[in-house]
């Protein structure tokens, strides 16, 4: 089938199809300076304040699924086939108020008027998916946006109240969801597209295996999935991108499969579609795992990004690592299977060729007598990166620690086991002492950095506290030991 | 013509409502939106559609052209040479503009200290600086080319820290100043206890959600506008003027709205706007520039950094008897406002506190770091942190209640009320906003509860704190307490007010127009704001200070009486009544026994050929400061309020979450008490996130590493304290003449957020038994806590 060389999506209720699309275009500056819908606004264009949020509605297994996601960083070929829809959209066609912004007026909830528009989209997807939220469910719907204004207080009773003034089944997203769907499925013809600005370009492959064989003859490309990381390197760094190869548009790489040996995880899922499987085998990850980034960044992110970008702070890997993750990297029709800790060679350098591609994690299933804990610990709560995060599993039997994988991020120069504080445990009894023996074995372990997130010092002493965290919690005294949520 | 006739004049229907409706409703309901009514901000509607116009938004002309700043990538160097080459040859580059395009002076200073290049020339005075602009058709060419410079330099010694800048004997970038009363240094040497410490307190990002940006569209002759996002549109103007070599009337500076200026667009917009106008009257076309984040966090100014070196002298009761401090603020490469902020330090660097003999010196240090500049509260909270700091010292000293200590402190009433500035205070509420506070907050049981809880020695640690503010409202430069407005109603009966102050989501505009309905008694739906501009009303002062609606309120009333007086000759004449016989009533002026809806009014004023337009115009009394002496009344009137928050901490990792607190805020008698009380919470979280997690980080090489809010964590809604009740002091009412009787609100509660700082404190001393100050220096990061428990626990 010969390749498309466009990209086609609705825009709020318009079909747009553009022939021009370079690699590196981000779907904001398309909205503001192509379209001159200026409600969108920049406030960071770095995925960090949420002013920029849109609403991008796509199909997944023929359903049609909206998420909010930071058009700053959302890279303009990856909307091919999705429903993008911005505040514009909102109010209905008299003008009058969305239910979400007449509770932000009623409630005072703008000042400046400059986040507005992104916490009203935020609050309006959680609205759809949740029209009577908790107090810390809007919390968590918006750990993607930044207010410097009003302090989130009337933001927060806004929330609260829209759901009296009109529920979703009535609103007009879902009131045309059946015909949008229609719309986007006429868009997906199965084809790959390839499409070029000058000497920009993008490709969308068709199918798995064609990715696969666009990576073999684009060995240079640069794999996209779902831009959290690359779509900085265009804003904040001009860096060249191009060709850029998508990759999460592809259902193939969208599964999730539970199997009698675990958990297998395509690599474009995102961090958000990933919850309830690993929360289900390991619940000591629901907590953390929505302290990962914002809404929009979940919703956008993949673990396998997470991985793939090696970064010695990201909060994926040392919990894969100790979970005793592994993962399948396919280069053609080769593929091969690694242990997650041996996919981290060096700062910057991870166990990928050119032409290979990240295709799925392996997560095994949680054994009996094991004893689990992640920790991120970062200056602030909520949408920061981890000065130091770290994963704990331990297996205890008689009283004896038989087995331990505990991983480090943020402590060295790659995510990494803490060898010496392992072997200090192996065969040792389980109590005070030994996890205390253990964590002064850090020192042996980690030399880390000093920088902007943290001293040397602090990213020590907190990684050794954390062990009496884990042998406090693992006791259940009765008393907290940790911050309620 | 019988004189009840009404001939209609020219574009007479009544706005919005239609006359048969208006005739209706005239003088039988209350006016819509007059003063002290909960009013909607007026562009709540526009807000939440993304309609409302900040200055990215505004369409661009054909041909218009985008700008985009080089910075120095070192502290301290000598320009050896800049090489374009590469820019000059890069896509879309229609040029680049260096100092020497400069045709007038090349200097922003707003205090005309002439410290402030534009564009550097010779040398370099911070990672960050402005060395050249790169102009192109799109701004992302122009971005682009710009990485494309070569720049040489010869490296030059750089100091960050003011403590180095001060021990190394390095200038000051601005005079120091002195506050003196009594004789604290032979009173310390007597007082039964002294001690003395260090504190350090950190700067503060702005991070107004819109980043800086300026719009300017050239004229004839000599004519430029630029559209800008300033709190000063009279100080970009002249600085426009000043770097073109033109005089000020060629130069109109718009502002419609901010999103956010927080102090950080008062000054620090003045360089965008000279390089787009510098740029448009270069290339004869509309030019614009926004930095993108990083650079406009590299690039312009923030809350001074301060080291505060203290002595207090106290007697058993914990009653002060003396206080020696020395402010050393990191000011940055050029004086910017650093006087007047470092003023202010000194100037609440009381609080709300007697200190019987006083002498406080400031140090503006010049360091090799971006020139700090306003920001909310403008160097008054640290000098309220060196007070609190000072009230744990002697608590922990005395092993008594920081609380206790506080009250014992306060300002009196009759006595003890001389500030170390020698102006009295005569006003004094804290003492009895704190004991409401203390009731409404159930400060002593909960105090107990968390002794008790941390008792038992668990992880999870509890802290409370009371902490009250005073802060002085006006201008140090006596000058600036001036405004004028300028409102016109047309024939139709509506009316457009505009103002001197500038709209950055306080709700200045709603509070003004709510003044002018109240005076003339009309629904506020009547009048319209328009977009602040330096051609309606001139020589104007920054919206700043917490002035604008004290100031602009004041004067756009005043406009509005000027046409009330007119309108009521015009009646008394027409109706041949005396004056007293005439009322403005809702929407409506009933004369006699006679109601005449307002518009109706308002045409037959017009016939009569009434003046139905007025500048106003206020100046602040009473005040007057002699900085020689240290002596005067810098502030018309303070503004008072208390907060008490209670914090867990983690004693295993230093993080921590602020379980409840409570405000207590005075604002006189209300404007508007929905938009301050929004006001009040956005405040205080504002001032938690300066004490907590917003930290600026800078390497050795003198490059900020936090200039992102992907590195500078400002507070998120989850950052919010889980219980959070604030309350307005519904009995206050200012005892100065000000406009209703109202207060200043934008700046004090800021320093509300101190509450959650001297919770955290609490909570570190209990792991040393209360025993020890923990002398917690601010921001009160996770690691920063962290470190001070171990420090405790280590003895
Ligand atoms: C505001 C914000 C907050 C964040 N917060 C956190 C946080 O709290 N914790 C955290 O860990 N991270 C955080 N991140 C980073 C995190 O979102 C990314 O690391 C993300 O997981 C990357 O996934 P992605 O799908 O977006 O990858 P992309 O950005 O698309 O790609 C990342 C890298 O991986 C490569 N890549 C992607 N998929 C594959 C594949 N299948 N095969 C081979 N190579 C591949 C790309 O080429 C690129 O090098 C944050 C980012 C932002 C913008
Ligand atoms: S502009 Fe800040 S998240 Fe997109
Ligand atoms: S209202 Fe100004 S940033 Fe939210």
């Amino acid at each position: 089938m010969t390749s498309r060389s466009e990209i086609r999506f609705v825009l709020n209720g318009q079909d747009i199809t553009l022939d021009q699309v370079a690699a590196d275009e981000t779907l904001l500056d398309f909205l503001r300076i192509d379209r001159r819908l200026t409600g969108t606004k920049e406030g960071c264009a770095e995925g960090d304040c949420g002013a920029c949020t849109v609403l991008v509605g796509r199909l997944q297994a023929g359903a049609l699924h909206y998420e909010p996601v930071n058009a700053c960083i959302r890279l303009l070929a990856s909307v091919d086939a999705c429903h993008v829809v911005t505040i514009e959209h909102l109010s209905g066609p008299g003008g009058q108020l969305h239910p979400v912004q007449q509770a932000m007026v009623d409630h005072h909830a703008s000042q400046c008027g400059f986040c507005t528009p992104g916490i009203v989209m935020s609050l309006y997807a959680l609205w759809m998916e949740n029209p009577a939220p908790l107090e810390i469910e809007i919390e968590t719907a918006l750990q993607g946006n930044l207010c410097r204004c009003t302090g989130y207080e009337p933001i927060l009773r806004a929330a609260q109240a829209a759901s009296d003034l009109g529920s979703p089944t009535g609103d007009a997203l879902n009131r045309e969801r059946n015909h949008m769907t229609g719309r986007l499925k006429a868009l997906c013809d199965g084809r790959r597209v390839d499409v070029r600005k000058g000497t920009s370009r993008a490709i969308l492959p068709a199918s798995v295996d064609d990715l696969a064989e666009v990576l073999l003859a684009h060995p240079e490309a640069t794999i996209v999935a779902g831009a959290t990381d690359v779509g900085l390197w265009v804003t904040k760094f001009l860096q060249e991108i191009s060709p850029v190869v998508f990759l999460n548009h592809l259902e193939g790489l969208r599964r999730i499969e539970v199997g009698p040996d675990g958990i297998k995880i395509g690599a474009g899922v995102s961090y958000t579609d990933s919850r309830a499987v690993l929360t289900a085998g390991y619940p000591h990850l629901a907590a953390f795992w929505d302290r990962i980034a914002g809404w929009q960044i979940r919703a956008m992110g993949t673990v396998g990004g997470n991985l793939a970008n090696g970064s010695p702070i990201g909060d994926t890997p040392p919990v894969l690592i100790a979970l005793g993750a592994s993962l399948t990297l396919r280069k053609g029709a080769d593929r091969r299977r690694l242990p997650v800790e041996d996919f981290f060679i060096d700062y910057g350098k991870q166990d990928l060729a050119p032409g290979e591609f990240l295709e799925s994690i392996h997560v095994p299933q949680s054994k009996k007598g094991t004893r689990h804990a992640a920790y991120k610990i970062s200056k602030r709560r909520d949408e920061d990166i981890s000065a130091v995060c770290a994963a704990f599993n331990l297996t205890v039997e008689d009283g004896t620690i038989t087995a331990a994988r505990i991983a480090f991020g943020g402590m060295a120069a790659t995510p990494k086991r803490a060898a010496h504080a392992e072997a200090a445990l192996i065969g040792q009894p389980w109590d005070e002492a030994t996890l205390m023996q253990a964590a002064a074995c850090l020192d042996d372990d980690f030399s880390p950095l000093t920088d902007w997130r943290a001293s040397a010092a602090y990213r020590l002493q907190v990684s050794k506290n954390l062990f009496r965290r884990f042998w406090l919690e693992q006791q259940g005294t009765g008393q907290p030991v940790r911050l309620s949520a | 013509m019988n004189r009840h006739d009404t001939p209609q004049a020219p574009g007479a229907t009544d706005p919005g409502s239609g006359p048969a409706r208006a005739r209706a409703a005239a003088g039988t309901r209350p006016i819509k939106g007059g003063v002290s009514k909960d009013m909607q901000h007026d562009s709540a509607i526009k807000h939440v559609t993304g309609r409302a116009t900040y200055c990215d938004d505004i369409a661009e002309p054909a041909g218009t052209l985008h700008a985009y700043l080089g910075l120095s990538t070192r502290a301290h160097a000598r320009i050896m040479e800049l090489d374009f080459s590469a820019v000059q040859r890069a896509a879309g580059v229609v040029g680049v503009l260096t100092a020497a395009d400069i045709p007038g002076v090349n200097d922003v200073s707003p205090t005309g200290r002439n410290d402030e290049p534009v564009l550097a020339e010779q040398k370099v005075e911070f990672w960050g600086q402005p060395v050249f602009a790169v102009v192109a058709e799109t701004r992302d060419a122009a971005r682009r080319a710009a990485r494309l410079a070569r720049i040489t330099y010869e490296d030059l010694p750089h100091v960050l820290e003011p403590d180095v800048a001060r021990a190394q004997g390095g200038p000051y970038v601005t005079p120091p100043l002195t506050l003196k009363r009594g004789t604290a240094e032979t009173e310390l040497l007597k007082a039964p206890h002294r001690l003395k410490g260090e504190m350090r307190v950190g700067g503060q990002d702005h991070l107004y959600l819109e980043g800086h940006i300026a719009f300017a569209l050239p004229g004839e002759d000599d004519d430029v506008t630029v559209h800008s996002s300033t709190q000063h549109p009279t100080e970009a103007q002249h600085m426009v003027a000043h770097v073109l070599g033109v005089p000020s009337n060629a130069v109109t500076v718009n502002v419609r709205r901010m999103g956010g200026g927080f102090g950080g667009k008062e000054t620090q917009m003045n360089l965008f706007c000279a390089v787009a106008a510098v740029a448009a009257k270069k290339w004869h076309r509309p030019v614009k520039i926004r930095p993108d984040r990083d650079d406009d966090m590299s690039a312009t100014g923030k809350r001074h950094d301060f080291v505060i070196d203290y002595e207090v002298g106290f007697d058993d009761a914990g009653v002060i008897c003396a206080v020696k401090a020395d402010f050393t603020a990191r000011c940055g490469f050029s004086s910017d406002l650093s006087g007047p902020v470092t003023d202010r330090a000194l100037f609440h660097a009381d609080n709300a506190y007697y200190y019987p003999n006083v002498l406080l010196n400031s140090h503006p240090m010049k360091t090799n770091t971006v020139s700090n500049t306003a920001f909310r509260g403008f160097g008054g909270p640290q000098g309220v942190m060196a007070a609190e700091r000072i009230i744990e010292e002697i608590a922990y000293a005395l092993g008594r209640d920081t609380f206790d200590i506080r009250k014992a402190n306060f300002y009196g009433t009759e006595t003890r009320n001389v500030t170390p500035y020698h102006q009295t205070v005569e006003d004094n509420i804290a003492p009895r906003i704190v004991s409401e506070l203390e009731q409404n907050a159930d400060y002593q049981s909960r105090r107990q509860a968390v002794l008790d809880w941390n008792a038992k020695g668990g992880v999870i640690r509890r802290g409370i704190a009371l902490t009250p503010v005073k802060f002085g409202i006006s201008f140090t430069a006596t000058w600036y307490n001036q405004a004028g407005a300028l409102l016109h109603i047309y024939t139709d009966g509506s009316i457009q007010l505009n103002h001197g102050g500038t709209e950055m989501g306080q709700g200045l505009n709603t509070k003004v127009a709510q003044v002018v309905a109240e005076e003339l008694q009309v629904d506020i739906d009547r009048i319209k704001i328009t977009r602040t501009t330096t051609e309606k009303v001139p020589n104007t002062s920054a919206t700043a200070a917490s002035s604008g609606s004290d100031l602009n309120g004041m004067a756009a009333q005043d406009a509005a009486l000027q046409i009330k007086e007119r309108l009521t000759d015009f009646a008394a004449e027409q109706w041949q009544t005396d004056r007293s016989n005439i009322r403005f009533i809702a929407n409506a002026v009933q004369i006699d026994e006679e109601t005449v809806p307002f518009a109706d009014f308002i045409r037959q004023a017009y016939m009569a050929r009434v003046h139905l337009s007025a500048a106003g115009f206020y100046k602040t009394p009473k005040i007057h400061w002699d900085r020689a002496t240290g002596k005067g009344r810098p502030f018309y009137y303070y503004a008072y309020g208390a907060a008490c928050s209670e914090v867990s901490v983690d004693t295993l990792t230093g993080e921590y979450r602020v379980e409840r607190t409570d405000i207590l805020h005075d604002v006189g008698r209300s404007l508007n008490p929905v938009i301050d009380k929004g006001q009040i919470e956005g405040a205080f979280v504002q001032g938690m996130g300066w004490l907590t997690t917003e930290e600026l980080w800078w390497d050795a090489q003198g490059q900020l590493r936090t200039h992102a809010p992907s590195t500078y964590k400002i507070p998120l809604a989850s950052d919010r304290p889980r219980i959070f009740n604030v309350a307005l002091v519904r009995w206050s009412e200012n005892r100065e003449n000000t406009i209703k009787r109202s207060k200043a609100v934008g700046e004090p509660p800021f320093m509300l957020g101190i509450s959650v700082f001297e919770a955290l404190s609490h909570a570190v001393a209990s792991v040393a038994e209360y025993q020890t100050c923990p002398r917690l220096d601010a921001p009160a990061t996770p690691e920063r806590v962290l470190m001070a428990i171990e420090r405790l626990r280590r003895g």
